[in-house]
């Protein structure tokens, strides 16, 4: 099996940088927000009668879950010549690593003030650690830590999402 | 009215009803539009066989925690407000799988300026396997006057160390 390429020191020195502060592609709608309530079958009141979102929380707010959906880019906008990607500092860890495979081995969201319908939403992405060569069953690669953080057009933090990904070469790859 | 549970009504080692779903390929891919991952792995079976090594589609990181936030706040009711989840995938969760979500209470606390936490352990079972463990911290009212979704700033600390 081949061996892993050493950490360039090009990556190495990205470690708790701000990367990729980039505003969401729309403001925070409820359409999405009922899309994803339908797709776990989450009948929150909070989420679908106004009266009980006036009452708890002065207005519709997302699901808090819902964080990372507000930064997803669209697949194609005009002027894109490739699908863009989300979290673009992971894709650019396994070109570099030259790891053509990863899974998102473990997930920590905090969350913050309220996401509200109307929002327009900031995240940023901060490599936070990079660990030796491991092996697991899905094959030889490395763990890295990526923190995304999001911010509404107030500068008021919403949250916190830090990704866990192994990124690895399939055995006989 | 929706119900809405109390931090005096919750005790450690309290068990959260147990939600079965039955996953479908419309599961996997309804999740993974709903939460714009385009990605193709939760959507082309090819793909994700080929290229993966997985035996079909799968539901995505996102749509995960969409689960989990629904399954902890139809416990709660809708005063319940998330601070933190942290999962660790351990396997994958694929169409034709009956997934049963479960919970305990681990540990329950009311902070410095008065919010009331409770911490919950939270299983994603697919058979015999836990396919996900989520650990969940979120916040239910003190009393019936509280709500914790009035809480900004200093007075929100999802953070704090048990």
């Amino acid at each position: 099996m081949n061996e892993l390429v050493d950490i360039p020191s090009s990556v190495a020195n990205r470690i708790g940088r701000i990367q990729y502060e980039q505003e969401g592609g729309f403001p925070v709608e409820r359409g999405y927000i009922w899309t994803t309530c339908a797709s776990v079958e989450n009948g929150n009141p909070l989420f679908w009668d106004d009266e009980t979102s006036f009452e708890l929380t002065n207005g519709p707010v997302a699901p808090p879950s819902m964080l990372s959906v507000w930064f997803r880019p669209h697949h194609w906008s005009p002027g894109l010549t490739e699908p863009a990607v989300p979290l673009q500092a992971h894709f650019d860890l396994k070109d570099e690593l030259d790891l053509p495979e990863a899974v998102i081995s473990s997930n920590t969201n905090t969350f913050h003030e309220p996401v509200r319908v109307g929002d327009r939403v900031r995240s940023r992405q901060i490599l936070r650690s990079i660990s030796e060569p491991k092996r697991t069953k899905l094959g030889q690669g490395r763990f890295w830590v990526i923190d995304v953080e999001y911010l509404n057009q107030d500068n008021h933090l919403l949250g916190v999402e830090s990704y866990t990904a192994f990124g690895y070469r399939r055995e006989g790859a | 009215m929706t119900h809405r549970l109390l931090h005096g009504d919750i005790s450690v080692g309290d068990k959260v009803p147990a939600l079965g779903v039955d996953v479908t390929a419309t599961t996997v891919v309804l999740g993974a539009s709903a939460s714009r991952d385009w990605r193709p792995m939760h959507h082309d079976k090819d793909f994700a066989v080929e290229r993966n090594g997985m035996r079909d589609i799968f539901l995505n990181t996102p749509n995960q925690a969409a689960w989990f936030e629904r399954y902890v706040t139809d416990w709660t009711g809708p005063t319940g407000r998330l601070g933190r989840m942290t999962f660790r995938m351990n396997t994958s969760v694929f169409p034709g799988d009956h997934m049963v979500f479960d919970a305990t209470v681990t540990h329950t606390e009311v902070d410095a300026t008065g919010c009331g936490w409770v911490d919950l352990d939270v299983t994603l079972m697919v058979g015999e396997v836990p396919a996900t463990a989520c650990a969940i911290r979120v916040a239910v009212p003190i009393d019936d006057d509280d709500n914790p979704w009035t809480r900004r700033h200093d007075d929100w600390c999802p953070d704090f160390e048990s």
